[in-house]
């Protein structure tokens, strides 16, 4: 028998689809990641980014576990990660955004770490204690990965002129995406009056401090508002995630039914 | 993961202009098993010999990183992602690593990696095979780390003590890499027809690539009497060839692949597996550079240098910017 939900018996949907939103963002973020192994600027980074792709994939097959034990339909990680469409996919499209240079990688690493840690550690006194034991493990890695790409902001944006001014760019380019990420829905709001997930508000201030202390430090300027949200976390995805979930999803659905 | 094969001797005569007394003094603590460490007298040669080992092993864990780095975006499934990430991240591990046992030595990091990316120096061959499937990242766990192992244990006991215990640890994560890289190879032998062909088809193409990660025969190679005398080396290429042969038939066949050489055979009377010739033609040709993804690979290592040229830059310049202000604050 399959033991009573930890929480909301009643809205089981609206309980899978958060944790979706979690496991995606960190399963997505991780596939970027893999991509720098063996590529990076030297073999300490090549180690940083490996290590921080571990951490996150480590979180996604917790969290994508939890959400199909939710759902009660049968899937497992796997099938969750290896077919679903890009539809069907929560995560935030920040975490998707092409890896392009170095400092492109920072600034999204940056961005969703930060968000992360004021999230997991909010999220460890969710009602929820299946979600809350995630958080308690995730938000201890998630404080060294902000560690290492804080350290980068700041190296980087206070570094050489080049390094600067591809940091800026960077920035600029990518903080359309930090819209969504402020922006609590209505799947975000019912999840916090049920004692599930945090105070989204609470989130989004620690978060904007955290970003603002860190660019000032590295002599960055933070662009002033956002001008399109894009809403993974509700399946509207940008270009760049069909791509990832061909590449990622290729080999499982090549060959149906298959152990590996 | 390495291999010996690409050991060259070094141009000068051993000891030529080195003290005798010293040399023997030298010799006599080798033969009692003691470590050289880094500030102790050693001869030229000994030097010149281990730096290039040294550095040549570090250039293969990074090289490395690339055919298996291949399959990190495709791996058929989260846990198998995890093991390979997790894998090709202790490769560089062991490249940070030996990198900094080669600096025991009085070479740099950088000075070693300009001669990888220009071509001077030599990396282990195998890397220049392509990954095509996913069973090649199980063949190469399986043969390529489990060659890898064969050679390096003994390197544990090498004379030149920063070597041996960077290998200690390199090895523990081999073994580890060895047995993930089977269990691929199994679950495929005991998956659908399609997947069986898979894991043969990886086989044949890496089981020659392999042996001839060995080196030379013995009759070959002409560097081992003086690594052997120096304890860099304690056994030949064809007596750790013909190990890894007796260690990995009877894998094969429990995993019900056939091994592409007609000749191989037990020798009852030996107990050794005795197989067919080694195409030395095609070993000769992978390390000049005519495999058939060595300049591929050159090719990434240069992007990912250049690429992170400004990365590096602005790192030392920030550093410096930082200690002009504390400076400046006392």
């Amino acid at each position: 028998m399959i033991a009573e939900p930890r929480a909301l018996a009643a809205d089981k949907t609206a309980l899978f689809e958060y944790v979706l939103r979690l496991a995606d963002t960190s399963l997505v973020l991780a596939q970027r990641l893999g991509a720098w192994v063996g590529h990076a600027p030297a073999i300490e980074e090549d180690l940083g980014l490996a290590n921080t792709a571990l951490d996150l994939l480590g979180q996604a097959r917790l969290l994508l576990a939890y959400a199909g034990e939710i759902e009660g339909a049968g899937r497992n990680e796997d099938v969750l990660a290896f077919l679903r469409e890009e539809g069907e996919f929560r995560n935030i499209a920040l975490a998707e955004q092409p890896n392009g240079d170095f400092a492109d990688t920072i600034v999204r690493q940056f961005l969703i770490d930060a968000y992360q840690v004021e999230l997991y550690d909010r999220l460890q006194g969710s009602v929820d204690t299946q979600l809350a034991a995630i958080a308690a493990k995730a938000v201890k890695e998630t404080r060294y990965h902000l560690r290492y790409s804080r350290g980068w902001v700041v190296r980087l944006g206070d570094g050489t002129s080049e390094s600067h001014a591809r940091m800026q760019g960077a920035i600029d380019r990518l903080w359309k995406y930090t819209a969504e990420l402020v922006t609590a829905d209505e799947l975000d709001s019912r999840l916090h009056a049920a004692g599930v997930a945090p105070d989204h508000e609470a989130v989004v201030t620690a978060w904007r401090t955290r970003a603002r202390e860190a660019f000032s430090e590295a002599t960055l300027d933070m662009p002033a508002g956002a001008s399109y949200a894009w809403f993974g976390k509700q399946g509207r995805h940008t270009e760049s995630l069909g791509q990832l979930l061909a590449e990622m999803q290729y080999l499982y659905r090549g060959h149906p039914g298959a152990a590996w | 993961m390495y291999t010996q094969g690409l050991l060259t001797p070094s141009p000068k005569s051993p000891a030529a202009v080195e003290d005798a007394e010293l040399l023997a003094r030298f010799q006599a603590r080798i033969d009692r098993e003691e470590k050289i460490e880094p500030k102790d007298w050693m001869p030229d040669q000994y030097r010149q010999t281990l730096v290039r080992q040294i550095s040549q092993h570090a250039h293969s864990e990074i090289v490395g990183m690339l055919p298996e780095g291949n399959w990190i975006g495709r791996a058929p499934t989260l846990l198998r992602k995890s093991i390979l990430i997790a894998k090709v991240q202790d490769e560089g591990g062991h490249g940070a690593y030996l990198y900094s046992a080669a600096e025991t030595l009085g070479v740099s990091r950088a000075e070693l990696i300009d001669q990888l990316l220009s071509g001077r120096a030599k990396y282990s061959s195998i890397f220049n095979y392509p990954t095509p499937t996913w069973a090649d990242i199980g063949a190469i766990g399986w043969l390529v780390d489990g060659a890898a192992i064969m050679n390096q244990i003994p390197l544990c006991r090498c004379s030149y003590g920063p070597y041996a215990r960077a290998m200690v640890r390199v090895c523990k994560e081999e073994s580890f890499h060895q047995r993930q890289g089977y269990d691929i190879m199994l679950q495929l032998a005991r998956g659908t027809p399609a997947q069986r062909q898979m894991a043969q088809d990886a086989f044949n193409r890496w089981w020659w690539p392999s042996l001839m990660m060995f080196g030379p025969s013995d009759g070959a190679s002409q560097h081992t009497a003086l690594s052997v005398r120096w304890k860099i080396k304690r056994f030949t290429n064809d007596e750790l060839r013909q190990k890894f042969v007796d260690f990995t038939v009877p894998q094969a066949h429990f995993l019900g692949l056939t091994v592409p050489d007609p000749l191989l055979h037990l020798d009852e009377s030996t107990g050794h597996y005795r197989f067919g010739d080694i195409d030395w033609s095609e070993f000769q040709a992978v390390l000049a550079g005519n495999g058939p993804c060595n300049r591929e690979r050159l090719a990434a290592r240069r992007a990912a240098h250049e690429d992170g040229r400004w990365v590096r830059e602005a790192a030392l310049a920030y550093a410096d910017k930082l200690t002009s202000r504390t400076r400046s604050v006392a």
